[in-house]
């Protein structure tokens, strides 16, 4: 009998959660508690307000909520426009839009000024079923190009959180990944603490470091403690602000390791994988580097579970890539049952 | 802060006249001084720059950022020789300042940047005046001084779709504190306008504004309305200004209609005398 088909849906990671708690709409509700401690904070969207997750500050202060409709340029440049009498607009869309589409008004309307502009978006990566029109693989590489705007990628609930008030707080424009619905905690909120340009590793180990950012700190983690079932200590370095990047973290991350390996939710060209190169480079830091992330060509519709697996963005597939990193020691015969 | 201007105030036509020849004055300066530079562009609007600065917008030349004051948004940063030519005249720039139009390291560039005091936003990539107005007319609403903005665009830039997603939003919004001054002068960077755009007024009739059309090279029409736009009726207002790329200078004003104009060094002696003679 044929095995059941994944269905196509717009959203859809739950089975990759571990058991672990969740929060619902971690950057909405932050969002309507910095509303009530703010008045000058404003929110837009483009005609994805359910689907950003911005619906709770919508809901409480409808007199500062705008939604644009379809327009994301219009989106950004009304956004810039509030910022500019003393407003902090938090506009959201998703990803492609924001960086396809609105580009020029990124750059110019809100960066070239450090316009005071924070841009939240949604569907990073290959977190959605619908394709290279709403996969957003190639959108902190586009953003981080950009000069003086801060780019992030947090990875849980936790750091949403912590990093929607450290956006509200920071003068000048950011660019947020948004993970959306019930998103789950990962990192201890009493522990860990946010910071624009700041990584931190998150589990030690001197076998092999994994320097990641977003989601894929949790797959990260869990793929650590497979791992360590055979005989191998993984440390991960937790890098969310790929804009400004802390370099100075990941080489002395990377110095303490045997093997570094790159995980990330996006193509694996121009991102992560790319800024921990440089720093290696410039460093002069010798170290083999296997790079784990999105292919350079745009994705296929499919159910999230088999696309995230298909490309390796789940525990098991990374281990078991890490394991063949690591073939020189021996290991290269052990692998492991990907479902 | 006391504005020097408030729209209350009635300067007569002839004094606003005065003005709008003096900038002229200001921009052939500049453009002899550079031997080039977007000078049709700028003699086209001297009119209505001349009535916003000297008789519409409240603001106080001596302190440029104001919060109370109404904003002026030059979305063509190529047209920054007039904004020069209004700062000087206005007295937000010193005069003698003028003479470094476009050199290096110069505060007044040939399109504008934000960095120069009196500029409200980056013009120049096309399409992005009229967005950030609504953002800043939204803002403004929320504030207790109700200050205006106005938005100067050109009918090149009704060509780029982000003018339309803002006009379409400006209305939803109800900015009736949203002035959009549309300069039609006929031209754009390859030349006469490349695009068929009429009718210009009931484009941004269909969108909800309340849509006037004048000469925008004529005093009276363009003090009128300016003074039409003042009402706080729930909608956005457009003024379709039909104006004259060289005007008040007959040479330019003739010349092959070029985005960019060129001139030999000789003529500039004779530009100047033709201002002088024009009743522009």
């Amino acid at each position: 009998m044929a095995e059941a088909r994944g269905k196509t849906l717009a959203m859809g990671q739950e089975e990759f959660r571990a058991g672990r708690p969740t929060v619902d709409a971690p950057f909405g509700n932050t969002l309507k508690e910095l509303g009530l401690e703010r008045s000058e904070i404003v929110g837009l969207t483009a005609d994805l307000g359910k689907y950003t997750d911005i619906h709770p500050f919508r809901d409480a202060f409808p007199d500062r909520f705008f939604n644009v409709g379809m327009a994301e340029q219009n989106l950004i440049a009304v956004a810039a426009g509030l910022a500019r009498t003393g407003h902090v607009p938090f506009a959201t869309t998703y990803g492609v839009f924001a960086t396809r589409r609105a580009y020029d008004f990124i750059a110019i309307a809100c960066a070239h000024s450090r316009v005071n502009v924070k841009i939240v978006a949604g569907l990073p990566g290959l977190t959605n079923g619908y394709g290279g029109t709403h996969q957003a693989i190639e959108d902190y590489a586009l953003m981080r190009m950009i000069p003086g705007l801060v780019v992030i990628d947090p990875c849980d609930a936790t750091e949403i959180a912590q990093a929607t008030r450290v956006m509200a707080d920071y003068d000048g424009p950011v660019y947020m990944r948004l993970l959306r619905g019930s998103v789950p905690i990962v990192l201890d909120p009493v522990e860990y603490t946010f910071a624009i340009g700041t990584a931190r590793q998150v589990r030690t180990g001197r076998d092999v470091g994994i320097i990641s950012t977003g989601f894929m700190t949790e797959r990260a983690l869990d793929a650590s403690a497979i791992l360590a079932t055979h005989g191998i200590a993984v440390g991960v370095l937790h890098s969310p602000s790929i804009k400004p990047f802390d370099d100075d973290a990941v080489a002395e991350f990377a110095a303490s390791v045997d093997r570094v390996v790159v995980a990330e939710n996006h193509v694996s060209s121009g991102g992560l994988a790319s800024l921990v190169a440089e720093t290696l480079f410039n460093r002069r830091i010798d170290k083999p580097l296997l790079r784990i992330g999105l292919p350079d060509r745009y994705i296929e519709c499919g159910s999230v579970p088999t696309l995230q697996r298909r490309y390796g963005l789940t525990p098991e597939p990374i281990a078991n890539a890490i394991l063949d990193f690591c073939g020189g020691q021996g290991m290269s015969s052990v692998r492991l049952a990907v479902s | 802060m006391a504005p020097r201007n408030l729209p209350a105030d009635q300067p007569p036509v002839s004094f606003l006249k005065t003005k709008a020849r003096n900038m002229r004055r200001h921009m052939l300066s500049m453009a002899s001084g550079l031997g080039q530079g977007y000078i049709g562009q700028g003699l086209g609007i001297a009119d209505v720059l001349a009535a916003l600065y000297f008789h519409e917008m409240r603001y106080d030349p001596d302190d440029v950022t104001w919060p109370g004051r109404d904003r002026f948004l030059l979305s063509t940063g190529h047209y920054s020789i007039a904004l020069w030519a209004a700062f000087a005249e206005c007295g937000i720039l010193a005069v003698e300042e003028l003479a470094t139009y476009g050199l290096d390291d110069s505060r007044l560039e040939m399109s504008t940047l934000d960095t120069t005091p009196g500029v409200e936003v980056i013009g120049g990539s096309l399409g992005h005046g009229l967005g950030q107005g609504v953002g800043m007319a939204l803002g403004l609403r929320r504030s207790e001084f109700g200050p205006r903005v106005f938005v100067e665009l050109s009918d090149g830039e009704m060509q780029e779709g982000s003018t339309w997603e803002a006009a379409m939003s400006a209305s939803h919004f109800r900015l009736d504190n949203l002035v959009a001054l549309i300069d039609c002068n006929g031209i754009q960077a390859d030349g006469a306008v490349v695009l068929h755009m009429e009718p210009v007024a009931n484009k941004w009739r269909a969108f909800g504004w309340d849509t006037v059309e004048i000469d925008g090279n004529d005093m009276d029409q363009v003090v009128n309305a300016l003074h039409g736009a003042r009402s706080r009726n729930g909608k956005p207002k457009a003024i379709v200004l039909r104006t004259l790329p060289g005007k008040g200078v007959p040479t330019l004003e003739q010349r092959e209609k070029a985005h960019f104009v060129r001139v030999e060094p000789g003529e500039w002696d004779d530009l100047a005398m033709e201002l002088e003679m024009s009743d522009g």
